[in-house]
């Protein structure tokens, strides 16, 4: 039992930050003993020391590119969920709207980027919009995927009871296409943080993407690092907290992961 | 209590195909009998069921409930499938529950009765669990529970115990005419296992597949309670002999005739 309980801890803990932690020193000495330049690649050292003396510069920008996230991802629910209903319960609407959520999704947002900005202006609106346009194809399409996985049978015997649609849909269809839902919150959320720096890229004077930007520009390869690490544990943290209100709202599906 | 007269029912495939699925199908089943429809795969069972129910129209012909003509759901009904499709949300109770919800009847007040069907089916003491934590045998049971609790007086089962091990299908056959014993109801039991379809009916409903149509009706005289020691007794095996051959011979006919054997793209009653 404690055999396997430390076996455990060494195969889920120990080896993988056993393997970060050799990574980083391998890149440490290569960049030292090869002398290689700072804005070639920076060691492990120099970025997290630049990274320290940004911190609070950071902490303002990393809030724009937080904001912006945010808000791509709350758009995204509230157009792709009811999206997904109406495509789901009406045939036509599906026929109507399915053709275009595909050719949204198709045009590379990188290139639509622009053309918001442009018509938007600069601001933190166009990445907002951005952020959703990248966040909520995941949604609408995993959404609907979930609403129509309830089985057939179900439907047939809330049918046999002659209870409405809308309380079927409440009662079974909803919580059915939850796990399916938070499927595509976990992509959207990580897609979201993309689309707001794709937005700060193509022109902004704050955020994230903004610093990575200006740094490469300023050959401050490391400052670029740093941002970079910041913007990753950003998205590792939204991912968590999506992952953390999947728990809640779905505790059935905890006995499932255990097994 | 059902009386389905010169019934039936031609589906349209997507591809446009027509599939006839029951033709000219007449049974009148008693109040609080135990009526087994056997058959194979694509004879039309399943769609047998959704008609008494309500759940689609016949195509020609009258379906009658206590008298009342079926011309769309009409509640006394408990349906139970070969899945248990419970909500893996939901808690054992609650699922029972369900039922009553979708019925729009008070949950608050069902809560004893539910708790006394799972004690019914030994399934005390698991009211908190998950679907997912019980067996498939369990499973099953609490869809049979949840189905019960309305005390619906017509009980539609379709292959209910076709997705369990052979051991447990036996075991929860008897259970079923166990609680039948007690809380009497028409039942309607469709199944592809001949010795189940005998060992549980009054009567056997043999149907022979393409269109879907009644070959026989077979009346089972054997005692109640029924036990397992019955399949050992020459009665059971002259029923199960005839059922059997009934089937096979529907089978060599067809064969014979020299029609194309290829099954229809969708087959109705398993389109999911």
């Amino acid at each position: 039992m404690t055999a396997r309980v430390a076996r455990r801890i060494v195969s889920d803990y120990i080896v993988p930050t056993g393997a970060l932690v050799g990574v980083l020193v391998v890149w440490e000495v290569a960049t030292r003993a090869f002398h290689i330049p700072n804005f070639i690649m920076p060691a492990p050292s120099a970025i997290v020391g630049e990274g320290w003396e940004w911190r609070y510069r950071f902490l303002g920008h990393a809030w724009v590119t937080l904001y912006e996230t945010l808000g791509g991802f709350a758009l995204s629910l509230l157009v792709g969920v009811p999206l997904a209903i109406l495509i789901v319960y009406s045939p036509t609407l599906k026929s109507a709207l399915y053709p275009l959520i595909v050719l949204a999704q198709s045009v590379p947002k990188i290139a639509v980027a622009p053309v918001l900005l442009l018509i938007l202006g600069h601001g933190e609106i166009p990445k907002v919009i951005v952020a959703f346009l990248v966040a909520f194809f995941p949604i609408v399409v995993d959404t609907a995927t979930g609403l129509n996985a309830t089985p057939s049978e179900l439907l047939d015997l809330s049918r046999s009871y002659r209870a409405s649609a809308f309380k079927t849909f409440v009662k079974v269809r909803l919580p059915m296409a939850l796990p399916f839902f938070f499927a595509g919150a976990k992509v959207a959320i990580t897609l979201s943080v993309i689309g707001a720096v794709v937005g700060e890229f193509v022109g902004s004077d704050q955020g994230l993407g903004y610093v990575i930007l200006s740094a490469t520009s300023y050959w401050k390869t490391e400052l670029a690092f740093s941002s970079m690490i910041l913007l990753s544990v950003m998205a590792i943290l939204l991912f968590g907290a999506v992952e953390l209100v999947e728990r809640l709202a779905c505790p059935w599906l905890a006995t499932e992961r255990e097994e | 209590m059902i009386r389905l007269d010169h019934v039936e029912k031609t589906y349209r495939t997507r591809r446009g195909d027509l599939v006839h699925a029951l033709d000219d199908l007449t049974l009148h089943v008693r109040e609080n009998e135990f009526v087994s429809v056997v058959g194979t795969s694509g004879c039309g069972k399943s769609t047998l069921l959704k008609l008494v129910a309500g759940l689609v129209p016949a195509t020609r012909g009258t379906i009658h409930v206590r008298d009342q003509a079926v011309l769309e759901p009409f509640a006394d009904v408990g349906f139970v499938f070969q899945q248990p499709v419970l909500l893996p949300w939901r808690s054992v109770l609650d699922n029972v529950l369900f039922s009553v919800e979708m019925l729009g009847l008070p949950p608050a007040q069902y809560r004893k009765p539910a708790a006394d069907l799972l004690e019914l089916t030994g399934l005390g003491g698991f009211e908190t669990k998950y679907p997912r934590e019980l067996s498939g045998g369990m499973q099953q049971r609490v869809a049979i529970c949840r189905a019960l609790l309305p005390d619906p007086s017509l009980l539609l089962m379709d292959e209910p115990f076709g997705a369990l091990d052979a051991m447990t299908r036996e075991e929860m056959g008897l259970e079923l005419l166990r609680i039948w014993e007690e809380r009497r109801k028409t039942i309607l039991f469709v199944t592809h296992s001949i010795p189940e379809s005998i060992l549980l009916a009054d009567r056997v409903v043999v149907m022979t597949p393409r269109p879907g149509r009644i070959a026989r009706v077979l009346d089972i005289d054997l005692p109640r309670p029924r036990t397992m020691d019955l399949e050992f007794d020459r009665r059971f095996k002259t029923y199960s002999d005839d059922v059997r051959s009934l089937i096979f011979a529907g089978r060599v006919a067809v064969r014979r005739e020299a029609v194309p054997t290829a099954e229809p793209s969708l087959k109705p009653e398993e389109r999911r």
